[in-house]
């Protein structure tokens, strides 16, 4: 199996790249369109901004190859928010491959802004390997996807929320796999087997 | 439920641990990886590396050092220790740090916080404070707690986050090294200031302590390093006691 990377400005490619290292999966860190296309899986990394990041996508015209795939794709946290239909951060219109918003979280009493750290996830079905239900994963982020008909694994803060997403071809969840210790490892072998 | 956090402190000169480490179950308690990788397997939720290297030519070493960490442990993981630009965060990031810390070169320059914010994102903007009580107030410490500044802690730290810093990780200086527990009053104060997680650092002994930072002390994390190295208190341990005394904590399967 070859596993392709898609290579932008994301900040966690490196970490990614390490994760699948540690569980002995050939891969690729790649821009060209063929190249991700020919691969039978691929990963959408992402740590940064909605809309500076859409606009590089866009002009590297990697927005119209990431909606074409056919192939399994996982998008990681932001990669997740970007493959839904509209982002609240800076107002960006972003993939649309799901068709949500992505909200901000709202400061509530003791409750900070960005949810950080380690929480649990609740599965609902799909795809997930059933050992992961209850166990915590790494989470860092300002903006979240509400919960919806694609929901596969449900976290709280303030509210739940969607913590793992699928439609048809594509995949995402909000935490990082790649630092979420024995359960990150899981969901990566999970979406390795789908 | 988010749980707080369990953060081992490894300090690196010239790409080796420094701090007295007495473990029995790790060949070389030197290398900082594996002592990094053992840490993970035991349940710590992060880890900081602080680079107490005088020269830059040690500091050097750091940026491999901090690669090699990336690719052997598999949770998020902090580095400071003599970042004083945005040029010096970018390799760091890139190697595979998920935050930086930053400490006198702050206070030398505080414009450098929404530098590095703005240029990286707050969440991987940790602002480290070093404070001692003078004359009752609460007085900010550079270059490793050597030298006192005209800053205090609260004002600090709120500006800290006002421009841009993503966390506070505080060291009590009073209370580093005593083994008397975490400076509460202090940390519950910012927590009430701040709406950005605090890190509570310096003084923990026993297990009981980091109970009283996260109830009395409200601290969204805790941070220590010779009761970890000595293995005083084990991690799976400490972890299993806060889970019985209702505190919100994650367990390693």
């Amino acid at each position: 199996m070859k596993l392709a990377i898609i290579k932008y400005n994301a900040g966690n490619i490196q970490s990614v790249s390490f994760a699948l290292e540690r569980l002995g999966v050939d891969f690729s860190i790649t821009d060209h369109p063929e190249e991700i296309r020919a691969a039978d899986k691929v990963i959408f990394p992402g740590v940064g901004e909605a809309s500076t990041t859409m606009r590089y996508l866009r002009d590297k015209k990697l927005d119209q190859v990431i909606i074409s795939l056919k192939q399994p794709v996982l998008g990681i946290c932001l990669g997740m928010q970007l493959m839904c239909r509209y982002s609240e951060e800076n107002n960006t219109d972003c993939l649309g491959i799901f068709n949500e918003t992505v909200k901000r979280f709202v400061p509530l009493g003791d409750m900070k802004v960005p949810h950080m750290g380690w929480n649990n996830l609740t599965l609902t079905n799909g795809w997930l390997d059933p050992a992961i239900e209850n166990q915590y994963a790494y989470f860092v982020h300002s903006y979240y996807v509400p919960v919806n008909s694609t929901t596969m694994a449900i976290t709280e803060y303030m509210h739940p929320f969607s913590a793992a997403i699928h439609q048809q071809n594509f995949y995402a969840v909000q935490f990082h796999p790649e630092k979420s210790a024995q359960t990150g490892n899981l969901v990566l072998k999970s979406f390795l087997t789908v | 439920m988010l749980t707080k956090r369990i953060i081992p402190c490894l300090d690196i000169k010239d790409g080796r641990t420094v701090k007295g480490v007495n473990f029995i179950d790790i060949r070389d308690a030197g290398d900082p990886v594996e002592l990094a990788s053992l840490y993970a397997q035991q349940g710590a939720d992060e880890l900081v590396f602080l680079d107490i290297s005088a020269t830059d030519e040690q500091r050097k070493t750091f940026a491999t050092l901090v690669k090699d960490i990336a690719r052997h442990i598999n949770i998020p993981f902090t580095v400071g220790g003599g970042i004083s630009s945005v040029a010096d965060v970018g390799p760091l990031l890139e190697a595979g740090a998920d935050k930086v810390s930053v400490n006198s070169a702050a206070v030398r320059n505080p414009q450098l916080i929404d530098e590095l914010s703005k240029a990286f994102g707050a969440q991987c903007i940790v602002l480290a404070i070093d404070a001692r009580k003078i004359d009752n107030s609460w007085t900010v410490h550079t270059h490793g707690g050597k030298n006192p500044t005209d800053k205090k802690l609260f004002t600090w730290a709120k500006e800290g986050q006002e421009r841009g810093a993503g966390e506070i990780l505080f060291t009590s200086m009073d209370h580093d090294g005593t083994k008397n527990g975490f400076a509460l009053d202090p940390l519950h104060k910012l927590h009430d200031l701040l709406n950005i997680p605090v890190i509570a650092s310096g003084g923990a002994g026993i297990m009981g302590h980091f109970i009283d930072a996260f109830i009395l002390g409200k601290a969204d994390a805790a941070l220590a390093a010779s009761i970890f190295h000595f293995g005083e208190i084990k991690i799976p341990d400490l972890k299993l006691f806060l889970q019985q005394n209702g505190i919100n904590t994650r367990i390693a399967k």
